[in-house]
């Protein structure tokens, strides 16, 4: 029996026992619902609650559970001939459940039947060009243990199939009988209804917990393996970085943490001046028919995807700078550099400096303002002298929301900076940051063994300690600063 | 004040109020910088926007546009179907080769029609200015109405990427000395057939609904795949990440205690707000890929990352209009008999709504740009089949249209240049309707209480 019928089936048990619940509620007190607890519904919801979820629940977890089982046991029938031959256990195992996915398709293609089956045998029929025929491509030739270990996965996982839909079913009538016979016109259904849109409620809030939790886990347990296959002072000690798939590589942070830093530090450059003015600006100075037109203009930018700013670097300013500064000056021939991404990571952060300051300056109390006016300051006198002390705590805190948000930018980088580790000051050369390194390591390769894939890990814990750092001295200093004036 | 004025020097009284000192002009100049520095950070923002537009548009829009050859051919049954039966099967063993020659017989006829002498270019120079999935176009098309074998009928196909980038103005006579795909005499050629009106410029629909197409094809590449799988992943993120979303702000807002452990999950959303993307792809790789065993490059791993990257926003703007709602509602509700579960579910909810969803529809286009962390669950592939329909096909091998930017500007030929901005424009008008539809929710539902 398939998942998808089984839990329509569920499904459809539930609604039925809607409707006997309710039923049975109405009937208790002759049609009368006055007489009832809750309104009528609610018993027919508590019925299907009771049927649906912990049938549905316990067919989640069952078939969470069911591989690795299975697993277990299959690997045990093919361990000794299969790791001898130099593969390890899990492409083994891969092989054993693509060989058995192809059986059931043979079978569904007809000309096989369950007994054939079991006859057949690796040696002697043709397995592999049977399996071809229905689209499952299988590597090396099948050897017989894992032939017959694909048979046993596949009859064992048809059979707790079996079982589960059993159970499933079992329970989910279980359920129902239990809710169905609870009702009496007593019984407080609305509550038992919603102390479980209660649970559900709190479950919703915990998947940010979980995420939390699933990052940090994720990110940790990795980076702990690349530790053991790679000495940690080499990692956070070494000024290069240059990985070799072949063993023997380089792989010191150093290289990327500055090319990080100083796109960053490029990028705040261009955004906060700008940012900040426009935003002073558009707050104290421009007319309202200006900033209807400006403001969401400058909000578009916010709203584009960096992959478009990443192909603006790369096509248009990337060549830009090279054929009009850098080749002149002398300073490099590579249109990727640093500048260029830089540059166009600053446009992006305009608007995210510019929003954030425009609410910080707008929460400046206006008698602040009146104030100053009144002892004759000039608007930019006030702003100087003023509003912008005032603010400040939440302007740095802006920054360095900016900062944090530059430091985790990837397609930019990607497609701008280049992708050569170097320790180097000219802004013209190219170079290559944290998030670069990422992406290119962890790109089309799967096999988390070698420390040039596992190092992505350590790279990313190292980028997502130092974005979290930055986020919480920004939120820190911009709470404090709001409770001022509030 | 009176002090004031009798101790006060003669010679203050020689200077006009108007005429302004040293010290006045000082700062009524320092004044006017500022003012200008302030306008020249708003043009700046101004005009980065609009040079940024009309980058994307004059490389882009070119893609829109293809080289097309305009040609008679005879579907002739002796190649494409020796035993006369019109069986489909039998049909799909012609390979393109076939289809090839083909081609090549009616472009030849339709040059000789045309009056157009072939001295100094030989039949491989013709053949030459196809595009090398030209076969594999009437292929197609034959393999969908068998019924044409034996039939002339006029068709399009492309031409190669080369002869399109010549009439762009991408390929001039110059390069194309150099280059070994197209020669010259081979450009000469297809002006006149241009005059001649064998080659013709149109819309390119394939561009919207066809596959990617190989390194040497790029006149062929399309984004079909792209945009579908995009979509799927749009529906994965609204299923999942609305009513979560909504769920958890309805806790957080009006049934949370205030004690550490809500203290807690709210600074942890607002801190996953600022988690870099490409932290939720190592995410997805960890968890969904390596741990879970779901498949690589496929539309459910992408949609599940994308949802837990959207929840931060959405559980951010729902909160905000649900604490828009004013307290009189809930009591009310609360006062003729609700329980605190109908009040929300009733009647605070239905008047955030307006609020919910546009929060949603920002964050979906939030979603719908992300690349980075659809690179590292593997979403690179070169995937050239469209993935089956939901729910099978969220499983199915998709590519989503950043990552096919990304794949385009990742290939040698400039003429995926012009394919990636195109994919761009494409990815901006949809950014551009949601952001649209959100605007028009807020205008026309919202409250203001």
């Amino acid at each position: 029996m398939s998942i998808g019928l089984l839990s329509l089936i569920l499904l459809a048990i539930a609604g039925i026992g809607f409707f006997l619940g309710r039923q049975r509620a109405l009937s208790a007190v002759e049609g009368d619902p006055r007489k009832l607890h809750s309104l009528p519904a609610y018993y027919g919801q508590s019925v299907s609650l009771f049927t649906a979820v912990p049938a549905l629940l316990l067919m989640a977890a069952w078939l969470l559970l069911q591989p690795m089982l299975i697993e277990g046991r299959i690997s045990a029938l093919v361990s000794e001939g299969a790791v001898a031959g130099g593969t390890s256990q899990e492409l083994i195992m891969s092989d054993v459940r693509r060989i058995a996915d192809g059986l059931d398709r043979v079978m569904e293609a007809g000309g096989v039947t369950e007994a054939d089956l079991t006859d057949m045998d690796a040696g002697v029929t043709d397995v592999r060009e049977r399996l071809a025929e229905v689209g499952v491509a299988v590597g090396a030739d099948i050897s017989a243990n894992v032939f017959e270990a694909a048979k046993a996965y596949r009859s064992q996982s048809d059979f707790l199939h079996l079982v589960m839909a059993a159970v499933v079913l079992a329970v989910a009538l279980a359920g129902f009988l239990f809710a169905y016979l609870r009702i009496t016109p007593e019984f407080r259904a609305r509550n038992v209804f919603e102390i479980f849109v209660m649970t559900l409620l709190i479950g919703a809030s915990l998947v940010a917990v979980l995420t939390t939790v699933g990052i940090i886990f994720s990110l940790i347990f990795e980076t702990y393996h690349f530790f053991q296959l790679y000495p940690g002072r080499d990692f956070f000690f070494s000024l290069t970085w240059s990985p070799r798939f072949g063993g023997g590589s380089q792989l010191g942070i150093w290289p990327l943490l500055w090319g990080t830093l100083y796109i960053s530090f490029i990028a705040l450059l261009v955004a906060v001046p700008v940012g900040l003015m426009a935003a002073i600006y558009l707050a104290e100075y421009a007319s309202n028919r200006m900033r209807s037109f400006a403001k969401p203009a400058i909000e578009i930018l916010a709203g584009i995807p960096t992959i478009v700013y990443g192909l603006f670097a790369l096509v248009t300013v990337g060549p830009l700078l090279r054929d009009y500064f850098a080749e002149p000056l002398g300073l490099g021939t590579s249109s990727s550099s640093v500048m260029t991404a830089g540059l166009v990571m600053g446009i992006m952060l305009i608007p995210f400096v510019s929003s954030l300051s425009d609410d910080i300056i707008n929460a400046v109390p206006q008698s602040l303002r009146d104030g100053s006016y009144g002892l004759g300051a000039t608007p930019s006198e006030t702003v100087k002298q003023v509003i912008l002390p005032a603010a400040l705590p939440g302007i740095v805190g802006a920054i360095l929301l900016a900062a944090s948000r530059a430091i985790g930018e990837t397609m930019i980088v990607v497609l701008g900076a280049g992708a050569a580790a170097q320790l180097n000051l000219n802004p013209f050369e190219a170079m290559t940051t944290i998030t670069v390194k990422i992406v290119s390591q962890l790109t089309g390769d799967t096999e988390f063994a070698s420390p040039e894939t596992l190092v992505a890990f350590a790279l990313g814990l190292t980028l997502f300690i130092i974005t979290l750092g930055l986020n919480v001295v920004a939120l820190v200093v911009v709470r404090k600063y709001r409770e001022q004036y509030e | 004040m009176t002090d004031a004025t009798s101790q006060s020097p003669a010679s203050r009284h020689t200077v006009s109020l108007f005429t302004p000192d040293s010290r006045t002009k000082a700062r009524n100049a320092a004044e006017s910088r500022f003012r200008m520095y302030g306008l020249v950070a708003v043009s700046i923002g101004v005009l980065a926007l609009v040079v940024l537009l009309t980058s994307v548009l004059s490389n882009g829009l070119g893609a829109f546009r293809q080289t097309f050859l305009a040609v008679n051919v005879t579907l002739d049954p002796a190649v494409l179907d020796k035993t006369g039966n019109r069986d489909l099967e039998d049909l799909k063993k012609v390979t393109t080769v076939g289809y090839g020659k083909l081609l090549e017989i009616a472009l030849v006829a339709a040059l000789a029609e045309k009056g157009i002498s072939t001295d100094d270019a030989t039949v491989q120079d013709v053949t030459g200015l196809l595009s090398k999935e030209a076969p594999a176009q009437l292929r197609n098309r034959v393999l969908a109405d068998p019924e044409l074998v034996g039939q002339t009928i006029p068709f399009k196909v492309f031409a190669t990427g080369r002869v399109d980038g010549y009439f762009k103005g991408r390929v001039s006579m110059e390069s194309a000395a150099l280059d070994s795909n197209v020669t010259p005499e081979q450009l000469q050629l297809a002006d006149k057939m241009r005059a001649a009106g064998i080659i013709t410029m149109g819309f390119n629909m394939a561009f919207l609904t066809g596959p990617d197409a190989s390194e040497l094809r790029p006149e062929a590449a399309g984004l079909g795949v792209a945009i579908l799988g995009s979509a799927y992943m749009m529906l994965i993120v609204l299923v999942l990440s609305l009513p979560i979303g909504v769920a958890a702000s309805i806790y957080l807002e009006e049934f949370a205690p205030k004690n550490r452990w809500t203290d807690l999950i709210e600074v942890n959303i607002s801190n996953l707000a600022a988690v870099p993307s490409i932290v939720y792809g190592i995410l997805g790789l960890a968890i969904f890929i390596n741990f879970g065993g779901l498949p690589q490059s496929a539309s459910i791993v992408g949609g599940l990352v994308l949802t837990l990257m959207t929840l931060p926003t959405i559980i951010i703007s729902t909160r905000a209009s649900l604490k828009a709602v004013p307290p009189s509602i809930r009591d009310a509700a609360l006062g003729v008999g609700a329980s605190k579960m109908q009040a929300v579910f009733h009647h605070v909810l239905p008047l955030a709504m307006p609020g919910v969803l546009t929060g949603t529809i920002i964050g979906l286009a939030q979603a719908l740009g992300e690349t980075a962390p659809l690179l590292l669950i593997g979403m690179v592939a070169f995937v050239r089949d469209f993935p089956g329909a939901p729910p099978e096909g969220f499983f199915d091998p998709a590519s989503a249209l950043p990552v096919q930017v990304f794949q385009w500007t990742q290939r040698a030929d400039p003429a995926f240049v012009e394919r990636a901005s195109g994919a761009i424009i494409v990815l901006l008008v949809f950014l551009m309707m949601m952001n649209t539809l959100a605007i028009i929710l807020r205008r026309r539902f919202e409250r203001r209480w």
